[in-house]
């Protein structure tokens, strides 16, 4: 492993009922990197994403974050030092931009004057105009501009990890390539840990270093894309084989002297 | 008729004041009472489906209680709680008028509060909700900074919805004591003074629409995020509160006050009392419309100091006696076991006002009933009907052991209706009030009661317990004591039956004053 885990998950399982959500899953991502989690819908990648910041408990096997097991630390502590960008947004519809943004500075008791400053710093962090937006409330936001909030305000604490939960995905396509890049260079440039999931195996092969593939609360396999070509498992492999397929198909449709 | 204005319009403005204010201060104490309870129960069974299912339950029950019922239960039962208290911690408080008032009207506008308050908080989001924990909220931070912002709005609405009842059923408290623009329904009602009734409903109706538009100021504010809405509204309802506070500051002691209970008589009688006492330099304020039940536990507890009641309606509902004596000597009986009370029984105004059963002269005259033995043999193929109590007191009980009396059909009334109803053949016989002026107005005859099933009803002067030693109070009502017979309360009570100016219960009690002080 490269140098030390930011996030590890050892024999980590969680159940709902008689449902095995995450089910024995061992996972280390290094300080730095950004790990995407691929998967379908009840593969139980959300769940393992939550378990990190305890919105959701674990039963049994241990969590640390930045060296520490979860357990001995306190859930909202926790939860206020790493960043979390939700489906959608999540932005409360009754606070403005500015106040969406600024809510963890607040909750951590930071005066108003280093509150502002630090969500115009945000606000041009995530490429939005300050005059335009800092005041408005976010129904008067597109779906990009509202994602883009939502990344300030998980930035807003200066966390040195950010959990996304399929930022995109309800995006538009050009939307949702312009947001990818502008967050893989935030990444970079912060020195972030970042672990974002997501059902779109292009995505993750487009952004993360690694990618984790779950299915039915199983960890398949992690690796590069280079390495996960190489798995033996077959949902794995025709996972990483339909990027490729589509893109035959489109080199196909498409005129290759086209619009590029 | 006269063209000229009705002068009634300007004694019924005349006690807005009094009314209105009273009306609005136990409105808004009983509304933010059931805000106090039911805001942080919605927020306590928000997320406890058992819990919050049996609060609705019981809110719904509540709410199903006639307002009236529910408004009356409340005064025994906060006399049994202050004679717990007392005996206990050797305190006790008013059971009569706004505490009982306020405590029943807070009751009922627990539901739609409630009701809102659960919904709201339940439609949020869980996104949100789960939102506010990853932002870093602990659970209070994520109530009181994302879910109660949210659910505002709905919960508003759901106060708007209390605040239009608690106004409205506020009417329903002036039998229990609490003075409210339900004594000008009340009043009016009793006395067939329309313009008094009018002017209730209206000024009652429109404190509700003021309030619910201020309110609705508010939660226009709250949705479209509007601080100059919401402000705008919170200082109407202050300014309202603040209004209805200004006067009852300045206002000095009351004096003594006269009670009377919720029929025409009544009114003027408590009318002719007041004039009495102002006469004699005395300050008078009265307290009407009280139910017959509430006003001699009020007069016993001190919230009363005097009013008119009946020798036989004590012997049975106090006393809790059956047997029937003469005249004089029921009355010296009941003086006695009064005394043990510390109440005074000044003494007997000289009428009576008896329970009688009362039918068409002409009627009775074809039929050739005299008596209620008469009646007895034809009762078969008759209908009957009495007001509202008379069927459950003893005195109808007696009767029908008395006379083996069984009726074809019999209905409950309001007491006003009742003469014309008999007048017009709606209904056969009534149990009408030997005092009535309608009997006179309507050429009605009062069976006699050869049997002596029903007892004697003396109109009799009580005075509280705190004034048995009060001399000037009771050398100035004095004068009054046999004075009035039956004859003339009878007049009295017709001319308070009439729907004009003449007719208000101070202008009979005007009248009724020359007519005795002639004697």
């Amino acid at each position: 492993m490269p140098s030390k885990l930011a996030i590890s998950y050892h024999h980590v399982t969680k159940s709902f009922g008689r449902l095995k959500a995450v089910d024995d899953v061992s996972l280390g991502i290094a300080a730095g990197e950004f790990v995407s989690i691929v998967g379908g819908s009840g593969s139980g990648k959300t769940t393992l994403l939550r378990l990190a910041n305890r919105l959701i408990e674990a039963d049994s096997g241990t969590i640390t974050v930045e060296g520490e097991n979860v357990r001995d630390v306190d859930p909202v502590a926790l939860r206020r030092r790493i960043g979390y960008v939700f489906q959608a947004g999540g932005l409360f519809p009754h606070l403005s931009v500015a106040d969406n943004i600024g809510i963890t500075p607040r909750l951590l008791g930071a005066p108003a004057s280093d509150i502002a400053r630090r969500v115009d710093e945000l606000l041009e962090l995530v490429q939005l105009d300050r005059d335009a937006h800092r005041n408005r409330l976010p129904e008067a936001l597109s779906g990009g501009q509202r994602q883009r909030v939502g990344v300030a305000r998980a930035l807003a604490a200066k966390p040195r990890i950010v959990l996304m939960d399929e930022p995109f995905g309800a995006l538009d396509p050009l939307t949702r390539d312009a947001l990818g890049d502008d967050y893989r260079s935030l990444h970079r440039k912060l020195g972030l840990t970042t672990v974002m999931i997501t059902h779109d195996i292009t995505e993750a092969i487009l952004l993360a270093d690694r990618i984790a593939v779950m299915r039915g609360g199983k960890l398949l396999a992690q690796g590069t894309p280079a390495e996960l070509s190489n798995s033996e498992d077959a949902y794995v492999l025709e996972l990483l084989r339909t990027p490729r397929r589509q893109v035959e198909r489109l080199n196909a449709l498409l005129p290759t002297s086209g619009a590029a | 008729m006269s063209f000229l204005p009705d002068p009634r319009w300007g004694e019924a403005l005349a006690h807005l004041p009094d009314y209105l204010g009273n009306h609005v201060r136990v409105s808004l104490a009983a509304l933010a009472l059931g805000l106090a309870v039911s805001l942080p129960l919605a927020i306590l069974t928000r997320n406890r489906p058992a819990p919050r299912a049996i609060l609705l339950a019981i809110a719904s029950i509540v709410q199903t209680v006639p307002g009236l019922a529910l408004l009356a239960l409340f005064y025994p039962l906060l006399l049994l709680a202050a004679s717990v208290t007392l005996a206990w911690f050797g305190v006790s408080f008013s059971a009569f008028g706004f505490l009982p008032a306020m405590l029943a009207l807070a009751l009922y506008s627990m539901l739609p509060v409630l009701r809102n308050g659960i919904t709201g908080l339940n439609g949020i989001d869980p996104a949100l909700i789960e939102a506010a924990k990853g932002v870093g909220m602990t659970a209070r931070q994520s109530l009181l900074m994302v879910e109660l912002p949210l659910a505002l709005p709905v919960m508003m609405a759901g106060i708007r919805t209390a605040a239009v009842w608690v106004i409205g059923t506020a009417t329903l408290s002036t039998p229990i004591g609490q003075t409210s623009l339900g004594n000008y329904i009340f009043a009016g009602l009793q006395t067939q003074n329309w313009v008094f009734v009018l002017f209730g409903c209206f000024a009652s109706a429109l404190l509700a629409l003021a309030v619910d538009q201020l309110l609705g100021l508010i939660e226009a504010g709250l949705r479209h995020r509007s601080h100059v809405r919401s402000a705008l509204g919170a200082a109407g309802i202050a300014a309202l509160v603040a209004a209805t506070l200004i006067p009852s500051m300045g206002r000095s002691s009351q004096g003594y006050v006269v009670g009377a209970k919720t029929f025409a008589e009544q009114y003027v009688l408590s009318a002719l009392l007041r004039d009495r006492l102002q006469t004699a330099g005395l300050s008078a304020t009265a307290r009407s419309g009280l139910g017959s039940s509430v006003i001699f536990g009020a007069l016993k507890a001190g919230d009363i100091d005097l009013y008119i009641d009946y020798s036989g309606t004590l012997w049975a509902n106090q006393l809790h006696r059956s047997d029937i004596k003469p005249r004089a000597e029921l009355v010296a009986e009941l003086k006695a076991a009064l005394a043990k009370d510390n109440i005074t029984l000044l003494g007997e105004l000289g009428f009576e006002n008896a329970y009688a059963l009362v039918m068409p002269k002409k009627r009775a005259d074809a039929l050739g009933v005299r008596t209620i033995a008469d009646l007895a043999a034809r009762a078969s193929s008759l209908s009957i009907a009495g007001d509202y109590e008379f069927f459950s007191r003893p005195e109808w009980a007696a009767l029908q052991k008395a006379y083996g009396l069984s009726f074809r059909a019999q209905r409950q009334m309001q007491p006003d209706f009742m003469y014309a109803a008999v007048a017009s053949g709606e209904v056969d016989v009534i149990a009408g009030y030997t005092s009535d002026g309608l009997i006179a107005k309507y050429d009605l005859v009062a069976l006699e009661d050869p049997r002596h099933a029903i007892p004697p009803y003396d109109a009799i002067l009580l005075l509280a317990p705190k004034r048995a030693g009060d001399e000037r109070l009771q050398a100035a009502l004095e004068p009054l004591l046999g004075k009035i017979d039956i004859a003339t309360m009878r007049e009295a009570n017709l001319r308070a039956s009439g729907n004009d100016a003449n007719s208000s219960p101070d202008a009979v009690a005007k009248w009724l004053r020359q007519k005795v002080g002639r004697r």
